[in-house]
């Protein structure tokens, strides 16, 4: 049989796509398998959320242990310049963390308080649904991860997150920390990725509680389970009035807040 | 049919190693962007796209504006268009190549672009556009390439093309559309949060687009022997007129929605942008000149004797260009940032490096259409 040049050419280019298409296919409908593994939480029945009690958070204006505690277990560094500035979990006016309820004559202890934000754990997260990649994913417990390994640094999530919560490392952050701050336990990350709280899920997995929670000496923050009814989370949320931030964005957001 | 553009005149040389001088700086900056990181840049933790992506969104439209002449002529069979249309299509190649670079050089960890192939992500905006865009480049280089070949050899392009040109219609819809709906699907955004965003992206394409094409035209004309037909250039400048007062219409729709509704969040980043918000006034001048830019336009593109007259054409098409390009560009993309989540105001502009490496991307851009329009007008000129 003789096969000319363009007829051979244009078959391995057939055989070649089929062979990508195929693999692509494949992984679409078995999904990732590292990340699937991931995925696992030990249990479906558990939800996690946060409760940040702003009267006990009041009794101490100038407190910031769930800050320095998070940022020293995590590895953040402190960058002076607010545009470049890595944020984990930090401070805000009221009128700024909840800037559609605000109005002139709110309660005069609202106006002075900080907020404490952090990433909400949205139980609809619009960055997982932008990602390319998956790099940013929701477990099944709830918690919202972050690939630093995976992620190409396009910050599509930063512009689809509705909080702010996302920062993204313009430069070398290694260079922003002391080397004995550092963490050994928690890794440190390179420029060009995003990062965000993860809720201390490498603490939750191990049974313990967020760092922050831990520090805080007030017990002004509250963790636990949505999914167990006699949690203490659940049963503050049945008893008392609390607020959330653009809850009318359907993100729903898994920080609760007592005012 | 590339070693035409091996050979050429002094002017062509000139051109070309201008354009490689143009390139040079940027890609010193982007080496430096590389090892110290996006630092370089003027952005930001709460603008965190800025003239990189400003330049991609702007582009897309660019490159899907081929569709304008590649539908008259391959659907109605409009022969005005014959000569202009692989133009069109040669103009969409190095646009696209275009975007695919303003992306990667905005890109944090620019070598891990494959994760995007290795774990695709069909509930991201993101992944589609890498996809449409890519099948876009590859219609139009077929396409354009198949289609000249075939005229070199003066036959006509084989019957396979015919179907592919038809796929490449609703392609290119497809391109502007995604890309909106990378701006139009995010919560909390609320320039961006509008059902007519992909309306709106087409109709600055087709304005955008198109009159870029008339001014490339008319430099071509002017320094070689092909000529793309005086009708051509005034079926595109009434395309452009049409597609550019439906842009304007739709960009006074979305004024009106926020300000007849009252909604604050809807109204900041338009406030922002056209009068200043608590003070910040950045972009003010520079969407106060897209305003001017597209009434000019529109009085001399709508005007018939006005569009009749080139010199007023030039002018007209040269208007709709940069009123876009800044409307679409930075306006789009830095005015959805802000005010940001905490409706608190940090603005942008844009560094020196950044800049050169916007303009290497250009004279990138730019090289490959003149590699390209070279290639064409060779043949054209032989047949």
């Amino acid at each position: 049989m003789i096969v000319n040049r363009r007829e051979l050419l244009k078959k391995a280019g057939l055989a070649g796509l089929s062979v990508i298409g195929g693999s692509a296919l494949y992984q679409l409908i078995s999904g990732d398998r590292v990340l699937a593994e991931l995925k696992n939480s030990p249990s479906k029945s558990t939800r996690w959320a946060m409760i940040i009690d702003m009267k006990k958070c009041a009794r101490d204006p100038g407190c910031a242990d769930c800050m320095d505690a998070c940022h020293r277990a995590h590895n953040v560094p402190t960058i002076a310049d607010p545009k470049r500035e890595i944020k984990w979990i930090w401070k805000e006016n009221f009128s700024h963390a909840f800037p559609e309820l605000e109005n002139e004559y709110i309660r005069e202890d609202l106006k002075q308080q900080k907020f404490i934000v952090l990433c909400n754990h949205c139980d609809n997260p619009p960055c997982v649904r932008v990602c390319p990649t998956q790099a940013t994913w929701k477990r099944e417990d709830g918690i919202v991860m972050m690939d630093m390994h995976r992620c190409i640094g396009c910050r599509y999530c930063m512009a689809a997150c509705p909080y702010g919560s996302r920062s993204f490392n313009w430069m070398d952050p290694r260079k922003a920390l002391a080397e004995d701050q550092i963490n050994p336990d928690f890794p440190t990350r390179t420029k060009g990725v995003v990062e965000k709280c993860d809720l201390c899920a490498e603490r939750v997995d191990e049974g313990k509680i967020p760092v922050c929670v831990e520090a805080c000496k007030e017990k002004a923050l509250i963790f636990g389970n949505l999914s167990d009814p006699s949690s203490e989370v659940r049963k503050v949320l049945s008893g008392r009035f609390t607020i959330r931030r653009k809850p009318e964005l359907g993100t729903r957001p898994e920080v609760y807040y007592l005012v | 049919m590339f070693e035409k553009a091996l050979t050429g005149s002094r002017k062509y040389w000139m051109l070309v190693f201008s354009l490689a001088a143009l390139f040079l700086p940027g890609f010193f900056f982007y080496f430096r962007q590389l090892s110290e990181g996006l630092v370089l840049t003027g952005m930001s933790r709460d603008v965190s796209w800025g003239l990189y992506i400003a330049q991609f969104t702007f582009f897309v439209g660019v490159a899907a504006s081929a569709v304008m002449v590649v539908l008259p002529y391959y659907l109605h069979d409009y022969k005005a268009f014959g000569k202009i249309t692989i133009l069109g299509e040669f103009l969409a190649v190095p646009a696209v190549i275009m975007c695919m670079l303003f992306i990667f050089v905005d890109m944090g960890q620019p070598f891990r672009i494959l994760n995007v192939f290795l774990h695709p992500t069909p509930n991201s905006v993101m992944f589609w556009d890498t996809v449409v865009l890519m099948g876009y480049l590859l219609l139009n280089i077929i396409i354009g390439w198949t289609t000249l070949g075939a005229e070199r050899k003066g036959v006509a392009p084989p019957a396979w093309v015919k179907p592919v040109i038809y796929i490449s219609i609703p392609w290119a819809v497809s391109i502007h559309t995604v890309t909106a709906f990378l701006y139009a699907g995010v919560p909390g955004r609320h320039l961006w949060l509008t059902a007519i965003m992909a309306a709106r992206f087409l109709a600055s394409a087709f304005a955008s687009g198109p009159s870029l094409l008339i001014i490339l035209s008319m430099i071509v004309r002017k320094h070689t022997k092909f000529d793309p037909g005086k009708d051509a250039l005034q079926s595109l400048a009434k395309i452009v007129a049409y597609a550019m007062a439906l842009n304007v219409f739709f960009i006074l729709l979305e004024v009106f929605t926020a300000f007849y509704s009252g909604i604050p969040s809807h109204r900041h980043s338009l406030t922002y942008l056209f009068a200043g918000l608590d003070g910040h006034t950045a972009l003010v001048p520079w969407m106060r000149v897209s305003v001017v830019l597209a009434l000019v336009a529109l009085a001399l593109l709508i005007y018939p004797a006005t569009r009749r007259n080139e010199k007023f054409l030039l002018v007209g098409a040269a208007s709709v260009f940069i009123s876009t390009w800044i409307d679409k560009g930075m306006g789009l993309v830095v005015g959805g940032f802000i005010p940001n989540p905490f409706e608190k105001i940090t603005e942008y502009t844009p560094t020196v490096p950044e800049i050169l490496i916007t303009v290497s991307v250009w004279a990138a851009g730019f090289l490959i259409l003149t590699v390209l329009y070279k290639i064409a007008v060779t043949i054209r000129e032989e047949v």
